[in-house]
């Protein structure tokens, strides 16, 4: 089974306003796709959808050939919120405390954490390069490594799909491009599945495979190679935002 | 009198007893609370509490009896008021706190001969315990105690990340039930300590020293309990000597470690600079 996600002429409204209209896209194993668009066209919904965050819609969507409502593993899919959303820095909580949260998605009641849990976690920190920070308070912590933690939170249960909303919010041009460098080794080495939604379309093209543009409808979904060739994708962006995403593919 | 005579009677022995398992429930539920932001949830219930302690004097039934299912009653309903409702926290709690108060006046008004009896409860008495309140008090203990270990890992997700809590497949409506419930039942337990005018101090102060000098949530936990068992010891030694009320020179005691707490925080913080 190579397809991880399948949605289907999804639609979905809050209340008398549609956010997403006869959304329809498929995405393959190890592929990388950013999820792009304008505010307002969907993406936070799509994701919250994919997610299990959001029900109502109407419309057929698939996590690993399974329907999302009736989908209980959750330990295949990381997820990594904006961070500014949703961490409190007065919160007492160490960084292995909470990169143990991304385990429970594997846990039966009583959920507790065995010894091989515990090196999990361990590894994962060892992975992320942050080790040396796992009795740290995350509220004491730089936005690049606050920012590992939560990728580390998300990768703890070795998900086959790791979602990613705007990661590279708060961080300064340094972190943002050895964050990105990251993603791409698990991408690659790891041949993990990643939708990463984001606004920094100038660096796109560096790491993507496919660009998924949304605005409340899929307006283009492809790769690179195709979305720069379109005349109509051109006309979409206008020539300098097209220009810009295209000269940043390497 | 020595310290010997003192612990060898009986509602002392009570009191250390009920209060040391009210006040570490309380540590551990303030500090869910106070980091959700929810610690006026405490304050709430009590004032609902009053008005059920008013009804069940008024019925010749023992207080508690009513207290519990009503508090329980009336955290589901500040529950549903802020999901369903689309009402703050802060406002539903208000909305069911004032219930409680005008429906426990209204019934003291109503009722001439209890009002006594009714104050007596604002202020608690925990060396008034009885055998009997002392083995509800225990038992209600174990229970709290029990489904918060048990829940421990999915209360401490739900609070540091609700939306990343429910993608882990957490079911944030039953643990916000099960937080609030449990929060009923310990605000009911900690009236019979501290009285309602001061039971939330029992759940938001020992969080609130425990957060001053926490290095991580499990030692913030540890930090909480030690704090409130510390403050109820001290307290009702206190209060013997002094002849003063228990409840509240408990929460002095407890304002008292919050205080210290501030201030060596701050020396150190002056001295690293």
């Amino acid at each position: 089974m190579n397809e991880v996600v399948s949605v289907q002429d999804l639609t979905f409204s809050y209340g008398s306003t549609e956010v997403l209209s006869h959304v329809s896209f498929r995405v393959e194993r190890a592929n990388y796709v950013a999820l792009t668009g304008p505010n307002g066209a969907g993406k936070t919904t799509l994701i919250k959808v994919l997610l299990g965050l959001t029900d109502g819609y109407q419309g057929a969507v698939k996590l690993f050939g399974q329907d999302r409502k009736a989908f209980t593993e959750w330990g295949r899919i990381g997820y990594l919120p904006q961070r500014v959303n949703v961490f409190n820095p007065l919160f007492p909580a160490t960084v292995r405390e909470v990169v143990g949260l991304g385990l429970l998605s594997q846990k039966r009641f009583p959920k507790t954490f065995k010894k091989e849990d515990r090196a999990t976690i361990l590894a994962t920190l060892d992975l992320m390069g942050i080790v040396d920070l796992k009795d740290k308070l995350v509220g004491d912590l730089s936005g690049g490594q606050q920012q590992r933690v939560f990728l580390a939170r998300a990768l703890v249960s070795q998900p086959e799909l790791l979602i990613l909303d705007e990661p590279s919010t708060a961080l300064d041009p340094q972190s943002r491009e050895g964050f990105f460098d990251l993603l791409q080794e698990l991408n690659q080495n790891r041949n993990l599945t990643i939708i990463l939604i984001t606004h920094d379309t100038a660096q796109i093209g560096q790491y993507a495979h496919e660009l998924l543009y949304l605005d409340k409808t899929v307006i283009f979904h492809g790769n690179f190679a195709d979305f720069c060739a379109s005349e109509e994708m051109g006309l979409y962006f206008g020539q300098y935002a097209h220009h810009v995403i295209c000269h940043q593919h390497p | 009198m020595d310290l010997f005579q003192f612990l060898g009677y009986s509602f002392i022995q009570r009191a250390y007893l009920a209060g040391a398992f009210v006040a570490a429930l309380c540590a551990m539920l303030g500090l869910f609370l106070v980091l959700r932001r929810l610690s006026l949830i405490g304050d709430g219930l009590a004032h609902v509490s009053f008005g059920a302690i008013a009804l069940g004097l008024a019925f010749g039934v023992y207080p508690f009896y009513v207290a519990i299912p009503v508090v329980l009653i009336a955290s589901y309903f500040i529950l549903k008021l802020t999901e369903r409702a689309k009402i703050y926290g802060d406002a539903a709690i208000g909305v069911v706190s004032s219930l409680g108060i005008a429906g426990g006046v209204l019934l003291a008004s109503l009722s001439n001969g209890f009002n006594v009896d009714l104050f007596s409860y604002l202020f608690g008495n925990i060396l008034a315990i009885s055998d009997q309140e002392v083995y509800l008090s225990l038992g209600l203990c174990l229970v709290v105690l029990a489904v918060i270990l048990a829940l421990y890992q999915d209360l401490f997700s739900a609070t540091f990340d609700g939306e990343y809590a429910k993608v882990t497949g957490i079911k944030m409506e039953r643990i916000n039930l099960v937080l609030t419930s449990l929060t009923a039942l310990t605000v009911v337990l900690a009236i019979k300590v501290v009285g309602i005018m001061l039971a939330s101090a029992l759940l938001i102060l020992p969080a609130v020293t425990a957060l001053q000098i926490a290095k991580g949530f499990r030692g913030a936990m540890v930090v909480a309990v030690l704090v409130s068992i510390t403050s109820v010891f001290v307290g009702v030694t206190a209060s013997f000597f002094l002849d003063l009320p228990a409840g509240a020179t408990i929460v002095m005691c407890n304002i008292v470690l919050f205080a210290i707490v501030l201030i060596i925080k701050k020396v150190n913080l002056g001295v690293s600079k």
